[in-house]
């Protein structure tokens, strides 16, 4: 026991690093990504991931693989996207889904431009596939920061952010916090997924993000305990990934998001909440 | 994805509707990659125009041919690549841009290293195409290459012989200079770690060890188990110095220095030469840039 679970992360300091990197980004990912699912914006998080690597690939160009440099640059092209597409949703008759791929597919373009224009192409696949097993003290600093503000802001931001979920007609009868809390929530996500393409990449980083949440929401109707079970899971997924990625040799990035999605599959089958054995099993009981 | 043989067809018919070259213009070469480059100019000198496809700190593991690549390799008179498996994409390009170039490879002849990669538990044998990194297969190239310039191009058989003499003698010196330094060092401590295996050949000529958390290709991600190897193997046998190279991830190799306390030693080149303001901008500043900072690191 101690030296499957033990051992790899008492030896090693970039274990121990990797593994504080990954619970920090859970802890903020876990709950962004059940809000991400009940308002039906799953994909958003996909769409933003894209739309961050542009600005990453700027800020490499710009300062090499600088941790403040690159980040910077995924939060301007992040936020301009967020922004810009939330405001074309809100102020025209378009849906937020199609404005978002409009933006996030120039923001992608432009950065693919700026990449070729500048010529060397190869260190841009370490923004692609982060590097979890490398993270000094500046990046775990930031993905620790992040998590910090993001639990904050949801704390501060809750109901709202749930009412708009639920029912934004009647949030919009009550309050004018509905606008105003939507952009924090794009920011909040922004945030979340720069931190974790320090560690994971920029796509990887989504998979963290909602594969632990759609798996909770097999298990549980309750928000809190959607919230908490989703956040245990991303733990639990990281942690398990490492050990993977440090027994078996598989690269850790794909592994921790390839452990979420068996953890995600299992509650597809079992999960009590509209799983599938659970439907099924049943309708054999009243047909016996 | 774009559908890459529809560019590659447009590029075809822009390089062909290009005006014919004088007769008496430098004959237009193609060389794969930026140390290949050098070699060809160092040859050919003002004889040929040499382009290269994979520029400086470019990774030829992972190339992406672009269109203007294709229009290259369709108008030069020769395309010289290294061979051994070394540019997988060459193929391809050859036969979709229409080339009536001889295909030269400059490894030929040389004695080939095999490396053993690591992969999914079960390691296989594959050929390690770094020769370069060899002072004496250098001139070996530099041979193939006279070779193949004079074959195309004969009325100039002397300039190219001359040229080629000239750079073999500086050749020669390197390889001693290479020597001189590496017998400084103490046989104990002639042991390094790179983020990337490439100094195979390097290590057969001069009695060094290399050890890399990577295999031999730069596209595999290194896991956990590999830095894990990797770090137990420095603490356990004090390897001395680690080295950042300029086409791998170099937050991987910092944070094994920083776990194990070995020195971080400069950035050497191995796959691409620096562009022209960096320490390696030709084959032989490489090398020396090389082996200064090998020596530093290891001689302390």
């Amino acid at each position: 026991m101690y030296d499957v679970f033990i051992a790899p992360f008492a030896e090693f300091d970039f274990m121990r690093r990797a593994l504080v990197g990954t619970l920090a980004l859970a802890c903020g990912a876990g709950p962004v990504g059940v809000l991400l699912m009940l308002r039906r914006m799953s994909l958003t998080g996909d769409a933003m991931a894209h739309a961050i690597l542009p600005g990453a690939a700027v800020g490499f160009l710009a300062a090499g693989l600088n941790v403040f440099a690159m980040t910077l640059g995924g939060l301007v092209a992040g936020f301009a996207v967020a922004f810009g597409a939330g405001a074309v949703a809100r102020a025209t008759e378009m849906k937020e889904d199609a404005a978002l791929a409009a933006f996030y597919l120039v923001s992608l373009a432009l950065g693919v431009l700026l990449v070729s224009l500048r010529g060397s192409n190869v260190d841009l696949l370490h923004v692609l596939f982060g590097t979890v097993l490398a993270l000094d003290d500046a990046t775990l600093l930031l993905i620790v920061s992040i998590s910090t503000v993001t639990l904050l802001v949801l704390a501060v931001m809750w109901r709202p952010l749930v009412l708009e979920c639920v029912d934004p007609g009647f949030l919009r009868s009550v309050s004018r916090a509905g606008g105003p809390a939507h952009f924090v929530f794009l920011a909040l996500v922004v945030l979340n997924l720069v931190g974790g393409f320090h560690a994971l990449g920029t796509l990887l980083a989504v998979g963290l993000m909602m594969l632990p949440a759609a798996a909770a929401r097999f298990w549980t109707r309750e928000l809190s305990a959607l919230v908490v079970l989703a956040t245990l899971l991303a733990l639990g997924s990281g942690t398990a990934g490492l050990l993977v990625s440090y027994h078996w040799g598989a690269p850790s990035g794909p592994a921790i998001i390839l452990v979420a999605g068996a953890v995600y599959a299992v509650s597809v089958l079992l999960g009590p909440v509209g799983g599938l054995l659970p439907r099924l099993a049943p309708r054999r009981h009243l047909e016996a | 994805m774009f559908d890459r043989r529809t560019w590659l067809g447009l590029a075809l018919g822009l390089a062909l509707a290009g005006p014919a070259a004088a007769q008496t213009a430098p004959i237009p070469v193609v060389a794969s990659f930026s140390i290949l480059g050098d070699f060809v100019k160092n040859v050919g000198g003002d004889r040929v125009a040499v382009s290269t496809l994979v520029g400086p700190n470019g990774d030829a593991h992972v190339f992406q041919p672009a269109p203007a690549d294709a229009k290259k390799v369709a108008a030069a008179r020769l395309v010289f690549v290294n061979g051994l498996g070394f540019e997988g994409w060459m193929g391809r390009l050859v036969k979709a841009s229409g080339t009536k170039a001889g295909l030269v490879v400059a490894s030929a002849g040389v004695a080939s290293h095999t490396m053993e990669e690591d992969e999914g538990g079960k390691s296989h044998t594959v050929t390690d195409p770094h020769a370069w990194q060899s002072v004496a297969n250098a001139k070996l190239y530099v041979a193939n290459i006279r070779d193949a310039l004079i074959a195309a191009d004969p009325d100039q058989a002397a300039a190219y012989q001359a040229n080629a003499g000239a750079y073999l003698a500086r050749l020669d010196a390197l390889d001693a200079e290479v020597r001189a330094a590496i017998a400084k060092i103490a046989p104990a401590r002639r042991r390094i770690i790179t983020s990337h295996d490439a100094f195979g050949y390097f290590a057969g000529a001069y009695g060094m060890e290399f050890i890399a958390p990577q295999g031999v290709s730069t596209d595999a991600e290194a896991s956990a188990k590999d830095v894990a190897r990797i770090i137990r193997q420095i603490k356990a046998e004090k390897i001395p110095a680690v080295f950042l190279e300029n086409i791998s991830d170099p937050r991987l190799a910092r944070r094994i220095a920083e776990e194990t306390g070995a020195k971080i030693g400069g950035t050497v080149y191995s796959d691409a030469l620096s562009d022209d303001k960096g320490p390696a901008s030709t084959y032989i500043d490489m090398i020396e840039n090389n082996i200064r900072a090998f020596s530093a690191a290891l001689s302390s």
